[in-house]
This record gives structure tokens, sequence and C-alpha cells, in this order.
């Protein structure tokens, strides 16, 4: 207990660069904060007043020493915004290859749905060396999925999804935290990230009997729940066709164009009404209340996956990673 | 202007001190010529003995944060009254104590007196405003009275409006309450510096404390509406289940941090812009010597007050806002800190070739810089985009802002209010006692903020009842420091007091500083000047003017009758 670390454990590739601007920063700040301390003080013991009487001379200033102290920092702060914005990318741009899970916050826990359909709480196993993407919704307030050792956070906002990823480069256990408060026992909505060896995570995945993929629970629920009666896909249909749909540009009734991606999914299924598609009918029964988070997420999941032409073909678990829109909104 | 004579460390009869004549403090009697008073000088008293009791409320709430977090497990108190205390103590510490300190106190006082006016422009509404400000502190007291309010001074929805099950609306309709005391005070003010000032007192000679108020004004005139409309959109959501920002209900819970910060990052500059004017008091009085680079000084309080509000998505970087708004806002945040630089190098070179005295309100002005300084820089910090993502709502944010509303406008604050303590009472407080708290108030906050920076790196989050072992270590020390600093807080509350009643009658000008405020006596009469002061010079001419220390019979360099 009595002895602590100062540093957090580096375990992402984003983590050392993190900290190297964390580095460069606190350098920054000791160099600036060390000549402001000697300087003031420094004048302030240099030119104590020794009697009453003193007279200081009238010191205006000097625009030369004022542009000087204002360039030099803005030429300081012009560095670290652009090695921030490109830390900040690499944080949020979600490589290809990503392996996806879904994380869902629930006063005072997090659940967890990896797309084999493998469900855990408050614990995260993840392999090593894999950039795993993570989609973050909320069923009530906002919470927020942080793991210090790997410097990540994202808000996980009810009503949308946000996305953030990471590749753990260090197998071993680590914090996960919730971040944003959200009522009593906002301290205690706190986990486990276990990073394993791709073998161990494998054993992991397949150890225990999982029952169907992400997608497939979607497809399931598709059918389940009616939507394939009215958006089968052919010209007759009632809805609109959702092969193909996931990442393209969509026509509004109201004239508007936006891009399907994850959240505007769940939006249209709990709150078809809020968007119409173009040349279609507000006929669409909204769904808010009777499907849960995971369940909306199983489904977004298929809807993602269902391929032009050939739609009966459950998402392979990273076919959904092929157009992520990285969170930027 | 004659009659009032201006001197220094005068023995005997103490010219320039008005206690034994009429000053505004014996003109009348009875408490209703207090509390029905339009003086100025009045109803910052008012202020000030009003913001003092919830400052030490907010203090206690934050005694209870800090003993909980003695330990890792969660034990002294459960966690819904652990909620309760940090939230409490943040709504009491902003709104009620902070954004109030220095404009409603000092900035009430002093603004008339320093641009040569006998009152403010509107001195009724002076007195509603405290009436106002009362009016919300009540509300918010029948709040913590009937249980309190746990949703974080933030207010995030929807927790704030769907699931919380404390008194939300009464607190929330108590900010929106006292937020029209701000608006009004600002809108005095600005009406007042337009059209008030003395003949001769042109802008740029006017003292930048003043400057530093207009710019406060601008904010709370502008933003201060929408942060009240922002709360009682709260209310109202959660009176009568409007979809605003609840998702449930169709509403966009990003929405209202948008709306909140909009105001709230300017509201971090009504905080310490009056500070940073205090500042340029302070430094001027105690080196003898014209502020350096005036101009640039007056002027970018305006650009902090301007740009500042352009930057409030600093705030929702992991919020799910888009990646390139994000870029904009981390661009103008760096921008924003360029004046705050510009300030702290001007205040600094101000000390060259001075004449420094190392009196107790210099001392604050000297830690004021330097934790201001350390406030700033962590600043950027949390405006790097790739950096903030790891700090964001952790103790690195926590320790960031007391840095500077603590180590910056607290300190601030206790200068200012020790500067012109002598003006305010007529009297004069132990200095020896007053550099000791200096000292050890400096010590206390460092050594219970500078952890938190650590402990926030390390990854423990804001707002956490209870934490893993490994933060302990940290922790502890953080609490330590508290207790020193809440003694230290307690030991100014103890001799201020007691020089109320036996401190040294001061003089008009205990410090031979420059001002308008120190040629009338100490207190001053009802209507400050007895003949409408006239500027001939630009602010802090202490070169240019006779010795005004030494000769009693100097006339005021600033103000010829
Ligand atoms: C009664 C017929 C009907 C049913 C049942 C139905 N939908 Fe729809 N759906 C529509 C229509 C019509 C539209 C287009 C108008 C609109 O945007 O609301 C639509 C639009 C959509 C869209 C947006 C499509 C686009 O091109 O942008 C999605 C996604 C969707 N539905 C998913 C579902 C899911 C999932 C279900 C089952 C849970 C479902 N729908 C059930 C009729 C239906
Ligand atoms: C010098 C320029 C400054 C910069 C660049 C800056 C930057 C930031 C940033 C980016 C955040 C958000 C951190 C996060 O939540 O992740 C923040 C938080 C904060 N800052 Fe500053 N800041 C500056 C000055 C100030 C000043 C002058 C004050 C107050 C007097 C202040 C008070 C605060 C407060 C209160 C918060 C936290 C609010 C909350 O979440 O409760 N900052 N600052
Ligand atoms: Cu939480
Ligand atoms: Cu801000």
């Amino acid at each position: 207990m009595w002895s602590f670390p100062l540093f957090p454990d580096q375990a992402s590739t984003l983590a050392s660069k993190v900290d190297a601007l964390y580095f460069f920063l606190i350098a920054i700040s000791i160099f600036f904060s060390i000549l402001i301390a000697v300087l003031v003080v420094g004048l302030a013991i240099k030119y104590r007043r020794r009697s009453d009487d003193e007279k200081p001379p009238a010191i205006h200033g000097s625009l030369l020493l004022e542009l000087t102290w204002t360039l030099i920092p803005a030429g300081i702060v012009l560095v670290i915004f652009v090695w921030s914005a490109e830390v900040y990318f690499s944080a949020v741009r979600v490589p290809k290859n990503a392996i996806e899970v879904q994380a869902v916050g629930k006063r005072w826990m997090w659940k967890i749905q990896h797309m084999t359909g493998k469900r855990e709480i408050n614990e995260l196993h993840v392999p090593v060396g894999v950039p795993v993407k993570v989609t973050l919704t909320s069923e009530d307030v906002i919470h927020s999925f942080f793991i210090p050792a790997f410097r990540v956070k994202k808000d996980a906002v009810p009503g949308r999804y946000n996305t953030m990823w990471f590749e753990a480069t260090k197998t071993g256990k680590y914090h996960l935290f919730c971040a944003e408060y959200c009522g009593t026992k906002h301290s205690g909505m706190i986990g486990t990230v276990y990073v394993m060896e791709p073998d161990a995570y494998q054993a992991w995945l397949g150890g225990e009997q999982a029952g169907a993929s992400l997608a497939g629970a979607g497809e399931k629920l598709f059918t389940d729940l009616a939507c394939i009666t009215c958006h089968r896909g052919d010209s007759g249909a009632r809805g609109p066709d959702l092969a193909g749909l996931f990442g393209k540009p969509v026509k509004l009734a109201s004239g508007e164009t936006v891009t399907a991606d994850e959240t505007y999914l769940r939006e249209s299924i709990v709150q078809p009404a809020a968007k119409i598609v173009e040349g279609y009918q507000p006929i669409m029964p909204t769904f808010q209340g009777l499907l849960s988070e995971e369940q909306l997420l199983q489904l977004v999941a298929y809807i993602q996956g269902m391929k032009a032409e050939v739609k009966d073909e459950a998402a392979a678990p990273a076919a959904g990673a092929a157009a992520p829109s990285t969170g930027a909104r | 202007m004659q009659t009032e004579v201006v001197t220094t460390k005068s023995e005997g009869a103490v010219p320039g001190n008005g206690l034994d004549r009429e000053n505004y403090i014996n003109a009348k009697h009875g408490i209703w010529s207090w509390l029905l008073t339009t003086d100025h000088k009045r109803i910052a008293i008012l202020y000030l003995i009003t913001i003092t009791l919830m400052f030490f409320l907010g203090g206690a709430f934050a005694a209870g944060v800090r003993l909980e977090l003695m330990t890792p497990k969660g034990d002294l108190v459960d966690s819904d009254a652990y909620n309760k205390l940090f939230t409490m103590h943040g709504i009491v510490m902003v709104f009620f104590f902070l954004i109030p300190s220095i404009p409603a106190v000092l900035g009430n006082f002093l603004i008339p007196i320093m641009i040569g006016a006998k009152d403010l422009a509107f001195p009724k509404i002076n007195l509603l405003s405290w009436y106002i400000y009362m009016a919300g502190a009540a509300f918010f007291m029948v709040a913590t009275l009937f249980g309190g309010v746990e949703t974080g001074w933030t207010f995030y929805t929807p927790y704030s409006t769907a699931f919380s099950h404390t008194n939300v609306i009464l607190a929330a309709v108590g900010i929106f309450i006292s937020g029209f005391s701000s608006i009004l005070t600002g809108l005095n003010f600005i009406v007042t510096i337009h059209k008030m000032r003395a003949p001769g007192l042109t802008w740029f000679r006017m003292p930048l404390f003043v400057w530093a108020h207009y710019a406060t004004s601008l904010i709370q005139i502008l933003g201060t509406p929408v942060v009240a409309v922002t709360i009682l959109m709260v209310a109202v959501e959660r009176l009568l289940k409007l979809g605003l920002f609840d998702p449930a209900l169709g509403g966009d819970p990003i929405l209202f941090q948008h709306l909140f910060w909009f105001y709230s990052h300017p509201a971090v500059y009504i905080m310490i812009l009056p500070g940073m004017g205090v500042m340029s008091e302070l430094i001027t009085a105690f080196t003898r010597k014209r502020v350096f680079g005036y101009e640039f000084i007056a002027i970018s309080s305006l650009a902090i007050a301007v740009v500042g509000f352009l930057v409030w998505g600093h705030h929702m970087f992991v919020s799910g806002q888009s990646t390139y708004a994000g870029m904009v806002f981390s661009a103008l945040s760096f921008l924003v800190a360029i004046p705050s630089a510009v300030k702290v190098f001007n205040w600094s070179a101000t000390l060259y070739k001075g004449s420094v005295s190392w009196e107790s309100p210099m001392m604050y002005a000297i830690g004021f810089i330097g934790l201001f300084t350390i406030g700033g820089l962590t600043g950027l910090f949390l405006a790097a985009m790739g950096l903030d993502i790891h700090m964001h709502d952790t103790y690195f944010v926590v320790a960031h802002f007391h840095y500077i509303m603590v180590g910056g406008a607290i300190f601030a604050y206790l200068g200012g209010i020790h500067f012109w303590w002598p003006k305010i009472t007529g009297r004069m407080y132990p200095e020896y006692w007053a550099r000791v708290a200096a000292v050890l108030v400096f010590a206390g906050f460092n050594l219970t903020f500078f952890p938190q920076f650590v402990v926030g790196y390390l990854g423990m989050p804001r707002r956490y009842h209870a934490y893993p072992d490994e933060f302990q270590v940290l922790n502890v020390m953080s609490t330590a420091g508290a207790s020193l600093l809440g003694i230290a807080y307690l030991i100014p509350m103890l001799y201020l007091t007691w020089s109320l009643f036996a401190g040294k009658k001061a003089p008009a000008n205990p410090w031979g500083a420059k001002g308008l405020e120190w040629t009338i006596q100490s207190p001053p009469t009802t209507f400050n000047f007895d003949h409408q002061p006239v500027v001939t010079e630009e602010a802090y001419a202490y070169a240019e003017s006779h010795d005004t220390s030494h000769d009693p019979a100097a006339p005021p360099a600033q103000a010829h009758a």
C-alpha cells in the first residue's frame, strides 16, 4: 500500500504515443514554471525595497518583448496542437482489421458482448496484439468507458453509438473504470480488462458453449419481430431494402441526406418517425421499449453485415469493421 | 480634494483615517440602514458577509470529501452522501462564492471610487442584485436542508432530468435566480464604467482592475442567460417530462453539454478575470511602478472574454463530438491560453527595477503568479485532444481547475481583501499573522492539489467515493494538505475580525499606492469624494508624481480638485 507508482502501465499501442506528448508537455511546463518562478522571486528579491524613498523608473513596456512572449508561446502551442491532433487521430481511426466488441453501460455495470455471442459483465477479455473496436452505448445515463493502461476513454451515451479502439501490447489485468458520474455506485462501476495471448483468448472464446453469434442473434430477431415482412428486399416490399445500406448515404423525405451509421440504424428502429426515407410511408412501428440495448446492437450488427444480393449470410466477426465511422460523427 | 491628506506610516492622529469622522459605516445606524442601503460600499459589505459564510459552507463540504478519500474504501459516509458532498461543494463554491466573490465585494466597493464616481449607475438595482443573490441562496439552502442534491455541479442529463431522486429542481431554481444577480451586477458595472468616469479618466487611464471587471461584466451579461435557461430546461424536463435532453423522450443529452459549457467555460473566466484585475493593482502598488505593458494587459482581458466563448467543446472531446469540431475547439483553447501568458509575463516584467515590498498582499500576488502559471500550463495538457482522452474526468482535471480557481482566483481575492482592508474598514490587520497565513495557504494548497495531477494521470476518475488501493498514498497527501489549508483559511478570519475592534487605525494610503481610492479617507465617506476628482495622468504614475509616500502635504497625484 505504501509504495505507489507515478505513471500508469503502458499496455497499448496508444499509451506510448500519449505518454510521449505528456512528457513533452511536462518538460515545457517545468521550463516555464521555473522560468517564471526564478524571474518573479529573483526580481522580487533583487529589487526588494530597501528604503521607503525609492523611486523606480517608469517603464512603459516594450513592443518587442510583447511580441516575443506572444509569438514564442504561440509557436509552442502550435506544435502541441499539431502533435496532439496527430495522437488524437490515431486514437479515433479504427484499423480495418479490428475485431469488434460491444459494451453497454447500465447503472452500475458494464455488459459486454463479443461477436461470437459470448457475453461477460464487468470483465473484458481481449487478445494481445490485435486491434479491438468497442461500440458503446448506454441503457440509462451517460457513462464513460475508461481503461487507463490503454489511455483510452469514450462516453457511453444513451440513444447513440460511440466507438473507440485499442490494441493491447502487454498481457495482464488492467482497470476498467466508469469515468462519467452516473449516480450512487459510480465508483463501483469498475471492472477488469484481461489481455491474453491469442491462443488463450481463442480458448476462452470457444471454451464455453456460446449461443448464436451476434449477427446470428440479430437475424433471428429480424425474423421473429417480422422486420422481414416489410424489409424483404424485393420491389414490392413496403419498406426499403436494407442490404448494403450500412455506411451509405440515405436520402430523407425532408430533403436531407444522412449517412447510415450505427446510430442511424438504431434510431431507425427505435424512432422510425424521426427520419423517414424518401419515397416511403411512415408506417414502420416503433420498437422503443420492446428491445434491450443488447438486442438492438444485435440487430444493428446483422444489418451492418447484410450484403447487397447475398442477404442471408450472417456477418463474419470482423466484417462489421469494414466501414465503421471511427466514432467521428 | 486638498482636505484629504495622503500619507503613510504616520504616528499619532493618523491623517486620512475617517473612523472618528463621518464615514460610510457610521453615517447611519441600525439593521435597516444596512438592509435597505443603496451605498455601493455597504452593499459590498453585505456580499462580503454572505459569501464568506458560503465559502465556509463549501469548505465544510470539501472537508467531508477529503476525509472520505483518506481510505480507499467508502467507509466514512455512504455513496449517496458522498455524491451530495462533492456536488454541493461544487455548486456553493462556483455559483455562490467564486462567481460573486471579487466582483460583488471588491468590484462593488472599488469601481465607483476608482473611476471617481459617487456610486454605481443604478444603486437600487445594485441592492436588488444582492437580494436576488440571497433568494437564490435561500432556494439552495432549502434544497440542502431537504436532503441536498447529487448530480454534480455540472447537472449532466439525462442523469439530472430522469434519474436523480434529489432536490434538483430546488437547486436549479436557486442557481437560475442567482444568475440574475450576476447579470444585473454586470450591467451595472458596464453602464457605470461607460457613463460615470471622472473628467480626464480616459479608457486607457483606467486602472486595470476596472478593465478586468469590464471584460467580466460582458461575459456575465452575454453568458449567464444561456446557463440560466439551460438549468431551467433541466427543471422543466424533470417536471413535465418534455423531451429536451432525455433520449428516452426523444431529446439529446449532448445538447445539454453544449449549452452548459457554452456558459460554463466563459464562467471560468468570470471567476479568474477579476482576480487578474486585482493582480495588476497589487503588483503595481507593491513595486511602486507603472505596470509593464498596460495596453496589452487591458486588451488581453477582452481577448480572453471573446475567445473564451468559442472553446466550450474542449469539455466534450470524448463525448462523441465530431473529430473536426474537436480540432477547432482544441485550437481555440490553445489560442485563449496566450493572452493569459501575456499577462503573466507582463506582471513579472513589472518587478524589474521596481521597489518590491514583500507585504502580505504581495505575497498572495507572487503566489498567484506561480499557481496560475501551473494551472494555465496544465490547461494546455487538457486542450491537447490526444492527451485529454486519457485525462478527461480524472483528478488531473480537478487539480487543473483548482490551481486556477483556488490558486489563482482565491489567492487574488485574499490578496485584494488584505490590500483594501484598511480602506474598507479603516483598520490595519496584524501583518505578521497575515504573512504566516499566506505561507500556510500556499503550502497547504500545493500539498492538497499537486498530488492530484499525479493520481489523475494514473487514472483515478473524479467523483469516486471508493478507489483502488494503489491511489491511497497520493490521496492521503491530498487530505493532509487540505487540513492544513483549512486551518490556514481560518487564520485570516480570526485576525481580520480582531482588527475590526483592535487593529491600528489606517491612514488614507497605508501602502503609498496610486489610484483614486487611496486619495480619500479610510473608510470613505458615503459619497466617496468631497469634490469631483479630475484625473490628469495615466494609472500607476508612480514615477511622474511627487513623492507620495512621505510628504503629507503633497497633493494626491491623480486627483486635483
Ligand atoms: C410495417 C412495415 C415495417 C416493419 C415491420 C419494419 N419496418 Fe423498418 N421501415 C419501414 C419503412 C416503410 C421504412 C422507411 C420509412 C422510414 O424511414 O421510416 C423503414 C425503414 C427502416 C430502416 C431505415 C432504412 C433506410 O433505408 O434508411 C431500418 C434500418 C429499418 N427500417 C429497420 C427495421 C427493423 C430492424 C425492423 C424490425 C425490428 C423493421 N424495420 C420493421 C417499414 C417497416
Ligand atoms: C489557460 C487556459 C486554459 C485552458 C487551455 C484550459 C483548458 C481546459 C480544458 C481542456 C478542460 C476540460 C478538461 C476535461 O474535462 O477533460 C478544462 C477544465 C476546466 N477548467 Fe480549464 N483551461 C484554462 C483555464 C482555466 C481557467 C482560467 C479556469 C477557471 C478560473 C479553468 C477552470 C476549469 C474548470 C472549472 C474545468 C472543469 C470543469 C468540470 O469538468 O467540472 N480553466 N480546462
Ligand atoms: Cu459512472
Ligand atoms: Cu473550459
